[in-house]
């Protein structure tokens, strides 16, 4: 090695390296003020203290929003890994003109801004009279969580080596023990990934929400963006404190099953 | 269409109900929203986006909007660029925690992150304090409610969208493509600009474009860093609908921002197609 790629190797090390400090700064921030005895985000806090944890308990709407985004998001991710999944099958194996284009159509809401998306459908629920905010938050997150589910499955479908089916039935499968035994089983990283994907997106969501929400009915995010802009107090980091553990639960989930280093690859 | 299209295969159905979904609930919307941005009292009109652009604020705001996507862009590319490097490089331990510091802050919302940045920027912030320790200040700044402050804080939650499309190209790169070029009298500039880098611009480009793209239509990331004087296209029709209720003018910027974004994601697919007949 010459000197000049020494210096290049080096340099490349300490950008990637500064880099993860630079991303996981702001958990690490959120999770020390958490702890901390005072009100006003000071670091390093002058004393440690779970007061921000059990004001949590006590915290008006925090309950209900929680409740409201899991339900949204548990039911979109449902119906899209319903919809993508049959939808990734048909354009992995049908035979049939533009499936790159459909491809593209499913997974466009990605590449949008979400809330232009937000508005459109606003627009559209007024139309037709939906006034319901759960079902519009449904309808609407399902738009946000199919692109995830239709991406994640189709990729890997294409990877999928469909004669072992053909291998599996010469063998004396009947159709169904095949795609059981021989397609689920593949499948089912994907499948848990996507869903885990499409699941956070829909939890995460504020720019599509923030349009279907009132003062009763409220997502996760749009509460604490409340919370964050009313009276910003270190309960918040308490809430993403908890966010993050329960991120890091999922991806530990998946390290176990999958693999991180597949995630990268859809 | 060719000949064989003419009788649908049968698999294809299996298609049929997400298609139908997101025409009735995602492509028609979006539709209206454009087609009303250009209706008037007397058939079509552009009279919404003359006024729009007559006005010097609104062009304002849509420099803000692009000067804030593309130092976001340059941020994320410079640091993105090494990283994703150091990611394809890496092995088993290091690699794994290398994609633990990329994937948990992706997957952690960004009203979390954001709310950390709010922190971590202020007078007697983290940042404040280092870079006085370092003696780049003399002393502490304000950088909440600053354009850099607000390039950090969305540099920092949109920096995996860069690195992720350049490392699945780099993992794809034959590694001994650079000991030839060595071998064959190559040097270490030449190898980079003439191997290295134009393997790499796909996934450049397409990080790049990603990124500017969610930097050019953020919304809670400038309102809580930088406040209600900087307006961006995204945080203009934000309040145009929510709290000015001027529904005229949130479709016009909105419409602005979708033209906006399917411009980069169609220049920037353009820009990385599959190049044949050389």
């Amino acid at each position: 090695m010459t000197v000049t790629e020494r210096i290049t190797a080096a340099m490349v090390w300490i950008i990637a390296f500064a880099a993860c400090v630079f991303l996981m700064a702001p958990l690490v921030v959120t999770i020390l003020v958490s702890f901390g005895s005072s009100s006003i985000f000071s670091l390093p806090p002058p004393g440690w203290s779970m007061r921000w944890y059990e004001r949590l308990l006590t915290l008006r709407g925090l309950a209900s929003s929680l409740g409201t985004s899991v339900e949204i998001a548990a039911a979109s991710t449902l119906v899209s890994m319903g919809l993508g999944g049959l939808a990734a099958i048909a354009l992995a194996r049908g035979r049939f003109a533009g499936r790159e284009a459909i491809a593209a159509f499913l997974t466009s809401p990605l590449m949008l801004p979400g809330l232009v998306l937000g508005i459109a459908l606003l627009q559209a629920f007024r139309y037709v009279g939906g006034r319901d905010i759960w079902l519009s938050l449904l309808f609407a997150h399902i738009v946000i969580t199919l692109p995830y589910a239709v991406r994640t499955l189709y990729s890997s479908l294409t990877l999928f080596d469909f004669s072992l089916i053909d291998a599996a039935r010469t063998l004396g499968c009947s159709p169904t023990q095949a795609i059981v035994r021989v397609l689920a089983p593949n499948m089912a990283p994907a499948c848990l990934t996507s869903a885990i994907f499409a699941f956070l997106a829909s939890m995460d969501n504020y720019a599509v929400s923030i349009f279907f929400t009132n003062a009763f009915t409220k997502t996760l995010p749009i509460q604490m963006l409340n919370y964050v802009e009313e009276r910003p107090d270190p309960t918040i980091a308490a809430i993403s404190s908890l966010l993050i553990v329960l991120v890091l639960i999922f991806l530990l989930i998946i390290e176990r099953a999958v693999g991180l280093r597949r995630i990268t690859e859809v | 269409m060719n000949a064989s299209s003419s009788r649908v295969d049968p698999v294809a159905l299996l298609a049929a109900p997400a298609i139908l979904y997101m025409l009735v609930v995602f492509a028609l919307p979006m539709s209206v929203l454009v087609i009303r941005s250009f209706s008037g009292s007397s058939g079509p009109t552009i009279e919404a986006y003359t006024s729009f652009l007559g006005d010097a604020f609104n062009w304002r705001v849509i420099g803000n909007t692009l000067r804030i996507a593309f130092f976001t862009s340059l941020v994320c590319l410079l640091i993105g660029y090494p990283t994703a490097v150091a990611l394809a490089r890496s092995k088993g331990a290091v690699q794994a925690l290398l994609l633990v510091a990329i994937i948990l802050p992706l997957s952690v919302g960004v009203v979390v992150k954001t709310f950390a940045w709010q922190i971590v920027l202020r007078r007697d912030g983290i940042v404040a304090a280092f870079l006085v320790a370092t003696g780049v200040w003399d002393e502490p700044q304000l950088l909440l409610f600053t354009e850099t402050g607000l390039v950090l804080g969305a540099a920092n939650v949109f920096l995996p969208f860069m690195i992720l499309p350049i490392y699945s190209v780099l993992k794809l790169i034959n590694p001994n493509l650079q000991d030839a070029a060595a071998t064959l009298g190559a040097s270490p500039a030449q190898r980079f600009f003439r191997i290295a880098l134009p393997l790499a611009t796909p996934g450049l480009f397409s990080g790049t474009s990603i990124v500017f793209s969610l930097a050019a239509s953020m919304y809670v990331i400038p309102s809580l860093l930088i406040g209600d004087r900087f307006q961006t296209l995204a945080t203009l029709t934000g309040r145009a609908f929510l709290l000015m209720r001027d529904e005229r003018l949130g479709s016009t910027t909105a419409t602005v921002l979708l033209v906006l974004s399917i411009l980069i994601v169609t220049v920037s697919a353009w820009a990385v197609r599959p190049k044949g007949g050389r």
